[in-house]
């Protein structure tokens, strides 16, 4: 079969191998933009991968101040985990340390999804008794004071069991500068995508690993086919004008969130063309076995 | 489709119970069948049709054309996605216990209007009697859900016992406004009587205007409060006053601290 080609880049007939996961989603409001943008990122931080962290967290979009629900500033946070108690723990944690002490801030659930997380029904015992539970429109807010005046959350936060985490694009270039321009134009495509996050540092991994390791006892290790410093030592799947491999892993609320997140990631990549951004894309996967999402490259150009 | 109608032919010379000639216990009903239910409430029975010509219509929407202050028991335990429209007044407890769904009247409506109500979005254009949204004797809580909106005043004890749900008054309020409330939030945009949040455990009541309250509610200062513009937000539809009233800076003062000292009077900074 003869090789993809869009714009003079290759693209790999291959596909991304994903599972399902718990997403869960919150709207974070403050009174300015700034201090939205502080909370959301602290409450997103060392949540790239729940092979080490306790969830994988990102931020989906800002909102202006006429899309929040309380008419202020805000950013939309998405939090994937692999069960809903997984999620509800991260979430409670993450909201209690890096939110509830965030200045000016408010927090409100993101989507209604199938079941529901306590939240501010948690959290509202900050107020030691001083709390105050407010009903409008069929939804609860606790009243928390604290010392900038008041904390207001959201009693019940929704959760979805729909989400995929693990889309994935393989950005391969000549060398690291040009294979990142294309990776932060495709990474901006995808944080354009509604309901779909990039969760690791700017998006962007630089470690993509493979299932297994020499040593004992080390279920993943680095993936020494696309590092491009060992490709003449190890069977190696990067070509002669391969000098720098960049991936970005997506998750989203739905599997066509996902799908349309890589379709916008490869339009941005073959939309910069070779010569300024990346000769070659791929994916990763596992052969196919262990995840039921497969998203083919040849069907998302 | 045009609603199921109900034209008032004379003025009732008795008090009605109309708690029966709500939408969704008329679903399916032939008019003959309706024009036979008994609305009287003495000893001389009263038929809906020998006050009302009655024109069958949607099934989830009512009309009465004309009104009086012995219409009593309106829109009782009217269900979710059901709507009553009187052009008109009501009597005493409309939308009585309602658990969902809208009334709207086009005139005053009497005493114990949206009592015990649980969640209806009630619409009064004139005033509203005593009593609104509370409990009846030896009832314990009000109000407990829903949305009720009163574009001209309000008499005594407005609120009563209210539990959860919100009350606008778009006029004056009469002397106890909140008494006893349990929680919930009450707006009023004209001006209220004596003893605001009288014995209020934890409700939000809102007012225009500055003013004494006695020693029992206690100054915390002016805030910007986040659940108040979300309230702003929400009502607007609704009520042009309340929203941009909860949307500035409000003086907070608590109480009542005879009870719990839980609740709030705020009123603009």
């Amino acid at each position: 079969m003869p090789p993809l080609i869009r714009k003079g880049i290759r693209i790999d007939e291959s596909f991304a191998e994903a599972f399902p996961m718990t997403g869960s989603g919150v709207v974070v409001t403050a009174p300015t933009r700034k201090w939205a943008l502080q909370a959301a990122t602290t409450m997103t931080g060392y949540a790239t991968s729940v092979i080490g962290c306790d969830c994988e967290a990102g931020i989906d979009c800002e909102l202006t101040a006429r899309e929040t629900p309380d008419g202020r500033p805000g950013v939309r946070v998405l939090l994937f985990g692999f069960s809903p108690k997984s999620v509800e723990k991260a979430l409670v944690n993450r909201i209690g340390q890096c939110v509830l002490t965030c200045p000016g801030s408010a927090v409100f659930s993101a989507f209604d999804g199938e079941a529901k997380i306590k939240v501010g029904d948690s959290m509202r015992q900050f107020g030691d008794k001083w709390q105050i539970s407010k009903a409008i429109d069929g939804r609860r807010y606790w009243r928390v004071p604290v010392m900038d005046g008041e904390f207001l959350v959201e009693s019940q936060v929704g959760l979805t069991k729909k989400s995929v985490g693990g889309g994935n694009l393989l950005i391969m270039g000549e060398d690291w500068a040009s294979t990142m321009r294309a990776t932060e134009a495709a990474v901006e495509a995808v944080h354009a995508t509604p309901d779909a996050i990039a969760p690791f540092p700017g998006g962007v991994v630089r470690s993509g690993s493979k299932v297994g390791s020499k040593y004992k006892g080390m279920g993943a290790s680095t993936n020494d086919a696309y590092c491009p410093t060992l490709r003449g030592a190890t069977d190696s799947a990067l070509d002669a004008d391969i000098g720098c491999v960049l991936e970005i892993v997506i998750d989203g609320l739905t599997s066509e969130a996902v799908a349309a997140a890589m379709r916008a990631g490869i339009k941005a990549i073959v939309a910069l063309g070779p010569k300024t951004g990346a000769k070659r894309v791929g994916a990763g996967n596992y052969g196919g076995k262990l995840g039921p999402f497969h998203y083919h490259l040849k069907d998302l150009v | 489709m045009k609603p199921l109608l109900f034209t008032l032919k004379a003025e009732p010379d008795q008090r009605l119970d109309l708690s029966l000639l709500t939408p969704d216990r008329l679903v399916g009903r032939s008019a003959k069948e309706i024009e036979g239910i008994s609305i009287g409430t003495t000893r001389e029975t009263v038929t809906v049709g020998d006050l009302f010509k009655v024109r069958l219509g949607e099934a989830t929407s009512v009309r009465f054309d004309g009104g009086s202050d012995r219409f009593d028991l309106l829109g009782a335990k009217l269900l979710p996605g059901f709507e009553i429209h009187v052009e008109g007044d009501v009597g005493a407890q409309l939308g009585r216990s309602a658990k969902g769904g809208t009334i709207t009247v086009a005139g005053d409506a009497g005493p114990y209007a949206a009592s015990q109500s649980a969640g209806a979005l009630i619409d009064i254009y004139g005033d509203a009697g005593d009593f609104l949204g509370g409990p009846l004797a030896g009832e314990i809580p009000g109000m407990s859900g829903g949305r009720v909106i009163v574009r001209g005043s309000v008499g005594a004890r407005c609120g009563d016992r209210l539990r959860r749900g919100i009350i606008i008054v778009e006029g004056d309020a009469g002397d106890d406004l909140g008494s006893r409330a349990i929680a919930g939030t009450i707006i009023v945009l004209g001006e209220a009587g004596e003893r605001i949040g009288y014995l209020n455990k934890r409700a939000s009541i809102v007012l225009s205007e500055q003013r004494a309250l006695g020693p029992t509610y206690v100054d915390c200062g002016a805030h910007n409060l986040g659940f108040a513009k979300l309230f702003a937000k929400s009502l607007a539809p609704e009520s042009r006053g309340a929203s941009r009233l909860l949307s500035g800076r409000l003086q907070r003062f608590a109480g009542d601290t005879a009870v719990y000292g839980k609740g709030e009077i705020l009123v603009p900074a």
